[in-house]
């Protein structure tokens, strides 16, 4: 028998199960990992630096292409840090429809995660089955914003416009018959809100089809149950936040420890993990979706009794009304003015964080009283999670690496930025 | 939720005294400024004794404040001309002009600074730390990763992005930009566009280096403009010390 000595393993870039561009140099001593060393930084695109030469406006869309799959929040995180240092406030209206849209983006993420994580270790058909929800979300995302992923929804003072009164609906094309497209827009004949409402009822069946395919399946729990032991009290210390954080039994939520907008206002539950392995962290997440869907269904009852407007009543912040500027030429040069110049910003620093589906996302922002942010800097949860990968993994097999990739829910849009 | 900050700029200047240069509370928020000497104990206090226990660190990021207050269009000069988007027209008067030319400021503190973010999860409450790298040329601070481990790569990208050392850190290498980078990119003096750029050439058969061709453009030039609405009042601003 030749001895076995430790060789060198090089994984990824370019790797399906690398959730996009992860590195990873693997110093393996038979099959089990003996040291990981993550290299990032393949799809960085100096998001931090483009902003800083650009006015607040211009930047919102670069948050969406953050992490690709919770567009919505990203912009959060960023249009609060400029709010906090213009101390403006958004109509309430709009603060319900950011958390509304915060809970459908958490839906979007974790059901690709779900989807993800599963095909990473062998469970082929919940992919399909959490694509085919995603498809809804992503249909709200375009009724409300044009656009199915970087939605540039949100900006400072409120959001870009009203909920609109009905859903686009599918066409009898030579792919879709009639009988097939009148089935598909069945949920689509009321406005947004009842589409949504629609999805809230039906959803909850969806994640229980889910669980019957992962939860107590055997091979699921032998890839995940005792993967990647984080105790709570190390979490804490490597920056660990969001799942990753109440996995290991941490009840900390900023939407409920530190509300911003609405969420004091809304009842919903924070799910905690107890062993802090990768099995704990997806009944966690799972569980995160349940209350998506409570806290979702508030917001739609809510924005039904309550119409009003989405933007703020300051013309220094937003822009002029359509209306208005076809007829009134101030009106057309301030939107001009508005959307080249934009806004100056007062001088100070502000810190701003939201609770997005991969932990807390933040952005630390400093002003010099500028049209442009003179420093942008954007606290990806994701960076701190992999930072501590090489501990995750040590001693474990090659197959749970990616186990863990998949549990940390990496996305490399905000790994990178 | 201002008292508790109060609370905590009060039981700050208490506990550390005069290790902490500067303390303000702005937007609810408590920013100390610190010593690159001091920066290890107080930390270490923070992390530890009893009012603070901030016992995670959020966010570690390099600021360079090289042209801090500096903007690319004056208002005063420029009222006649208008406010020129300026793609082409780069000479027209109070424009800067792009690379060395730009003027060198004087600034009153360091030019590169390190601003720590901490979280104390019992408590419920934030920090900020801003500490100076003492030296313009070689910023050297010391590391945190001896007190909280998720430091590790926060200081890997400050190192990277803006060249602040960090003394005794274990692993110091460069993390986000390319491998065999030159250059710090996130400092002010360093183009939007880069040095290089990066081509497959056929003849050779591998992927070359070569200096940009591009030209560099201001599409929207940094104005600033001191607007009466966000005139702070003074205590506000900077209370406390």
């Amino acid at each position: 028998m030749p001895e076995i000595q430790s060789y060198t393993l090089n994984f990824g870039p370019q790797h399906p199960a690398a959730h996009g561009v992860l590195r990873l140099v693997l110093e393996m001593e038979g099959e089990v990992v003996q040291r990981a060393d993550p290299h990032v930084g393949l799809l960085h695109r100096a998001t931090e630096k483009l902003a800083e030469t650009k006015p607040y406006l211009h930047s919102v869309g670069y948050m969406d292409r953050l992490d690709y799959v919770s567009m919505m929040c990203n912009e959060h995180g960023y249009v609060l840090a400029i709010e906090k240092l213009l101390e403006v406030e958004p109509p309430i209206r709009a603060q319900y429809i950011r958390v509304m849209f915060d809970e459908i983006t958490r839906l979007l993420n974790h059901l690709l995660w779900i989807g993800a994580h599963g095909l990473d270790i062998g469970a082929m058909t919940v992919f399909l089955y959490a694509f085919r929800e995603r498809e809804e979300l992503m249909d709200c995302y375009e009724a409300v914003s044009g656009a199915r992923m970087h939605a540039k929804y949100y900006r400072p003072g409120g959001v870009h416009r009203d909920l609109p009164d009905r859903m686009p609906k599918y066409e009898v094309s030579r792919w879709r018959s009639k009988r097939e497209v009148q089935k598909l827009n069945a949920a689509r004949e009321g406005s947004m809100l009842d589409f949504i409402d629609a999805f809230c009822e039906r959803f909850p069946a969806s994640i229980d089809e889910f669980e019957t395919l992962l939860t107590d399946n055997r091979i699921w729990k032998q890839r995940t149950v005792d993967i990647a032991v984080v105790p709570p009290e190390r979490a804490i210390e490597l920056g660990f936040t969001g799942p990753m954080l109440r996995g290991s039994g941490v009840e900390w939520d900023l939407r409920k420890k530190q509300p911003y907008e609405v969420y004091d206002r809304m009842d919903f539950d924070i799910p905690v993990g107890t062993n802090g392995d990768c099995y704990d962290r997806y009944l966690v997440r799972v569980e995160e979706m349940r209350q998506s869907v409570r806290i979702i269904k508030q917001c739609v009852d809510w924005l039904r009794e309550n119409p009003g407007p989405v933007m703020i009543d300051d013309r220094k912040i937003a822009p002029p009304a359509r209306e208005e500027m076809k007829a009134d030429m101030e009106a057309l040069i301030h939107h001009f003015k508005f959307f080249t110049e934009g806004f100056s910003v007062p001088a100070g620093e502000a810190y701003a964080a939201v609770e997005a589906p991969k932990g807390e996302f933040g952005c630390y922002m400093i002003s010099d009283g500028a049209n442009k942010p003179y420093r942008v800097k954007i606290r990806a949860p994701g960076f701190a999670h992999l930072a501590s990968f090489g501990e995750m993994v040590q001693g474990h097999m090659l197959a749970d690496v990616v186990a863990v990739v998949g549990t940390q829910d990496l996305v490399f849009g905000e790994v990178d930025r | 939720m201002s008292e508790r900050v109060q609370r905590l700029s009060a039981a700050l200047a208490e506990r550390l005294g005069s290790a902490i240069a500067d303390s303000r509370i702005a937007l609810g928020e408590v920013t100390i400024e610190v010593h690159a000497d001091d920066l290890l104990n107080v930390c270490t206090a923070l992390r530890d004794e009893e009012p603070f226990r901030f016992d995670q660190l959020t966010d570690l990021c390099g600021v360079d404040y090289l042209y801090y207050g500096i903007d690319e269009w004056r208002r005063g000069e420029n009222t006649g001309s208008g406010y020129s988007r300026g793609v082409t027209d780069t000479s027209s008067t109070g424009r800067l002009t792009f690379g060395d030319e730009n003027p060198q400021p004087e600034l009153d503190h360091p030019r590169f600074a390190a601003v720590i973010h901490l979280l104390s999860l019992p408590h419920n409450q934030r920090l900020r730390i801003r500490c100076y790298g003492p030296d313009d040329e070689a910023p050297v601070l010391p590391t945190l990763t001896g007190i909280w481990p998720g430091a590790n790569w926060f200081e890997r990208e400050a190192f990277d992005l803006f060249g602040i050392l960090f003394d005794g850190h274990p692993d110091l290498r460069r993390i986000l930009t390319d491998y065999g980078f030159v250059g710090h990119p996130f400092r002010k003096d360093f183009p939007l566009i880069g040095h290089v750029e990066v081509r497959f050439d056929p003849e050779r058969n591998r992927v070359v280096y070569e200096p940009v061709t591009i030209e560099p453009r201001v599409t929207v030039p940094r104005v600033i403009r001191e607007d009466n609405r966000y005139t702070r009042p003074a205590e506000e601003g900077d209370s406390n010390a």
